[in-house]
């Protein structure tokens, strides 16, 4: 797997970046995911126009605009919604959708769970700060619980961090990765992997929000590779990622599940089906 | 000639089917109807009613008082009585064994009847009642009972030999029943028999699919689940997809993105749902994304009356976006209309570049009606692609028209980001004020610049005494208009089609001196009354007739009130 940190020749990754300057703060692990991103689409030379990428609300969510691909920037936590629609109606493009962990897992919350369960052909990024950047500093469902630096819970959220690994596997995702955004090759490596799965993917990117989590900035020593293969069984994936302190990265789980797509039957026309209404 | 009959009974009891075998009857008769469902919320052994008139001419609302009602059984029979007025000379047949009449049911001059319909159904094996009702109405209709033979052999035929044969006994012997007056209806075919049979939500549904609609996302809610089974499996047949999604949030936001893909999209809901879709409306607004939403109105606020209708979105649907958002919002005017003002929202949205939303109701959308096979109008509303866009493509570009062209995905050299961030004319996200009000420009101009033609909304008549109406309250102000002109009255009617953007130029023309003026409307709060008060120039201060689902208006209240005021 290691040559796919090197895109061809062919196609550079700058192909696929728009001249839009990002928002966000020096340092954002947002930029390393972008990068890591046209990396994976040169790797794969995917025709700029056959790919789309959406997204929500935050800062992760600005993510499309910083492509030359197809982008739609949505409303907040309905991004999954967006790229479901487009790839039941256009199947032949590559959807790719984006966003952060308040995006996805609070407000969105219900579109992932579904999303991993309707299993479509679609690579989901959730660019994971453990915190609500774009708003300021709010505690989001996969902060730590005793985490106090925002004065709307000022005495921490009292409330266990989901997983998304887990909530991943257990919805029915049948692709579930975890990268750092402090290691783009690895992050290549598995967005490539997750792009050419058939089947609901999702990749979940710690990625550093050093304006309002600046101890984050350690996590660079915290993070270790899995030394193990991804495994298709649900059980042991389960057992990995609950016995792990949530910093491993790596491919969790990766199964053939049934995807999701349009049923294809017996065409007719408009007309044909007028005849019903003669009485 | 027309008559009107009820048929009431538990749910489960098979009034509805009774109804709908009625109304194929009529139709094998060359006679026209319409069939108004009414039930209460319960799944299984609440009450249903079936509310039929039957005309040798289209009928498109309920008639002041009914002729005939046939009861199954009392049960929760007092929840009906407001919607099946009896009068001097109605009959009443009603099932013996039940009881006698209970007091709310009986009015002055009332026949009634009791019929032994569980024993004559119980001369055969599994025998049911509705099918002897059937019979008691055939026959009380002067309807052919072999007729009424194959059609129950053609709707039963799945169910077995054995259970087509019983249901034909059963109607035989309701049919035959010697207790029976002498027929209340003479049925003389009409010169123009029907040729379609439909319900509303069937018509939004068919309207839909004849625009080019090829993707549907929508979460199930009454009444606008019968239109997404209709759906469902007649669009996979056309090469389309419904997704049943995990709620409205999803609905609206995957139409959106279908709908950016190219694929003209849509969704059904209720009014709840249409609360919850609000957000991803405007983002259909702010990201020029066409998208079309079927409400199918029922009594709110909050869940309501589920079951039951009510034109009470109107406030929601014209101003419940945030932001300065236009967008179209259009109200079919009768059963058979469902079907055009899908057909034109769908091309209006995709010209547009803008969401649509379409506001029908429970009694629209759930009504049955024989008529006449709708036009095929060719709509010309096609969006406007980028086609070879260039590198220096502009997605919002500023148009004299206001509509920029679309590069749909897989369009070499088109990408851009859409967005509901305001932007610039590319796409990327500004908060200066200049690309603010230049995209709030464009945005409302393609709307407000736009001709809508005649659609706009149907009107009859002339005079200086005007009725103005919209969404399911057309039928009943239509045939109270022609009651009036029939003695020798002068009126204006005018039913509006399109409420957003308001056709305030045409209004007023249409309006041109007018001294009364009536509003008819079914909302609480007067809803349709204030719109019109914001958005149009009223030649005179409106007498308004308003009041909350879910008893419809008659013909006759709305022609006592125009007699009033001429
Ligand atoms: C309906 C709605 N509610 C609230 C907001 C405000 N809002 C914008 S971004 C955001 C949270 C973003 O956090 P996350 O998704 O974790 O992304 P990050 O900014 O951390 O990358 C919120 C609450 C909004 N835009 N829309
Ligand atoms: S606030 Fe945090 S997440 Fe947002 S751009 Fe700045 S560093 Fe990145």
């Amino acid at each position: 797997m290691s040559e796919h940190s090197q895109p061809k020749a062919a196609v550079k990754p700058a192909f696929y970046k728009s001249g839009i300057k990002p928002v966000w703060c020096p340092g954002c692990g947002h930029f390393a995911v972008l990068s890591a991103l046209t990396k994976a689409l040169a790797w794969l030379e995917l025709p700029r126009e056959q790919t789309a990428l959406l997204s929500g609300i935050g800062c992760s969510s600005r993510i499309p605009a910083y492509t030359d691909l197809y982008g739609f920037h949505g409303i907040h936590g309905r991004a999954l919604a967006l790229g479901t629609g487009l790839k039941a109606a256009r199947p032949e493009l590559t959807v790719l959708v984006a966003g952060g962990d308040g995006d996805g897992l609070s407000i969105g919350g219900n579109h992932f769970i579904h999303a991993c369960r309707r299993n479509m052909d679609l690579t989901y990024i959730l660019m994971d700060n453990q915190v609500y950047g774009m708003t300021k500093g709010q505690a989001s469902p996969t902060t730590d619980p005793n985490w106090d630096h925002s004065k709307l819970t000022p005495h921490g959220t009292h409330m266990q961090p989901f997983q998304p690994a887990a909530l991943a596997l257990a919805a029915g995702a049948s692709f579930i990765a975890r990268g750092f955004s402090g290691d783009p090759a690895g992050m290549t490596r598995l967005l490539v992997e997750a792009i050419q799965h058939p089947g609901f993917s999702v990749v979940q990117v710690l990625s550093p929000c050093p304006t309002f989590r600046p101890e984050q900035k350690g996590w660079k020593h915290s993070i270790h590779a899995w030394d193990w293969e991804a495994t298709d069984d649900a059980v042991e994936a389960a057992r990995r990622i609950h016995a792990d302190d949530g910093m491993h990265t790596g491919i969790i789980f990766r199964a053939e599940r049934p995807v999701w797509q349009p049923v294809r039957c017996q065409q007719t026309t408009v007309e044909a089906i007028e005849q019903e209404f003669v009485p | 000639m027309h008559i009107s009959l009820a048929i009431t009974g538990a749910g489960g009891a098979g009034v509805i089917t009774a109804g709908q075998l009625l109304l194929d009857l009529l139709a094998a008769h060359g006679l026209y109807g319409l069939m108004r469902r009414s039930y209460g919320p319960q799944i299984r052994g609440g009450e249903a009613a079936s509310l039929l008139r039957v005309a040798d001419q289209p009928v498109y609302c309920l008639d002041d008082r009914f002729q005939l009602m046939i009861a199954l059984d009392w049960k929760n029979v007092d929840r009906f009585v407001d919607e099946i007025p009896l009068g001097a000379g109605s009959l009443l047949l009603h099932e013996e064994s039940a009881g006698p009449v209970p007091p709310e049911i009986q009015r002055e001059g009332v026949r009634a009847l009791p019929v032994p319909m569980k024993a004559l159904a119980a001369q055969e094996k599994g025998g049911r009642m509705n099918s002897v009702a059937l019979g008691l109405a055939a026959r009380l209709l002067n309807l052919q009972p072999e007729q009424a033979a194959a059609l129950l052999d053609k709707r039963l035929h799945r169910k077995g030999e054995e259970a087509v044969r019983v249901a034909q006994a059963n109607f035989e012997a309701g049919y035959h029943w010697e207790g029976l007056p002498e027929p209340v209806f003479s049925a003389t075919p009409a010169s123009t028999p029907p040729d379609w049979t439909l319900t509303g939500n069937e018509g939004c549904g068919l309207g839909a699919l004849r625009a080019g609609v090829r993707f549907v996302a929508a979460y199930p809610i009454t009444p606008a689940s019968d239109m997404l089974e209709w759906l469902s499996p007649r669009i996979e047949q056309l090469n389309g997809a419904l997704i049943q999604a995990e709620d409205e949030l999803a609905s609206i936001n995957m139409a959106i993105g279908a709908a950016w893909g190219g694929v003209p999209a849509m969704t059904a809901t209720s009014g709840p749902g249409l609360s919850l879709m609000l957000e991803g409306i405007g983002l259909a607004v702010a990201s020029e994304t066409p998208v079309v939403v079927v409400d199918v109105m029922r009594g709110g606020p909050s869940t309501g009356i589920p079951t039951k209708s009510e034109q009470a979105d109107l406030d929601q649907a014209l101003h419940g976006l945030h932001g300065d958002a236009p967008h179209l919002v259009l109200g079919p005017l009768d059963v058979p209309d469902c079907v055009l003002t899908t057909q034109w929202a769908v091309h209006l949205a995709e010209q547009l570049q803008a969401p649509a939303i379409v506001l029908s109701d429970q009694a629209m959308g759930q009504s049955r009606m024989l008529a006449r096979k709708p036009a095929e109008i060719q709509f010309i509303g096609q969006r406007k692609r980028a086609e070879s866009p260039g590198t220096d493509y502009q997605r919002y570009a500023i148009t004299a028209d206001g509509v920029s062209p679309m590069a749909i995905p897989g369009t070499p050299e088109g990408m851009y980001t859409a967005d509901g961030l305001e932007h610039e004319p590319g796409g990327k996200p500004s908060s200066a004020a200049l690309d603010h009000v230049m995209q709030l420009d464009k945005r409302a101009r393609k709307l407000e610049q736009h001709d809508f033609g005649d659609l706009w909304a149907e009107m009859a008549g002339e005079g200086e005494l005007a009725v103005l109406t919209w969404g399911s309250s057309t039928g009943a102000v239509r045939e109270a208009c022609e009651r009036f002109c029939r003695q020798g009255g002068r009126v204006r009617m005018i039913a509006l089609r399109l409420l957003l953007p308001a056709q305030t130029d045409k209004l007023a023309q249409a309006l041109a001196g007018v001294d009364h003026l009536l509003v008819v409307e079914q909302s609480h709060s007067r809803q349709f009354d204030r719109y019109l008060r914001a958005w149009h120039a009223l030649p005179v201060q409106p007498r308004v007739l308003a009041r909350p689902g879910p008893v419809p208006f008659t013909p006759g209240e709305i022609l006592t009130e125009l007699e009033s005021m001429s």
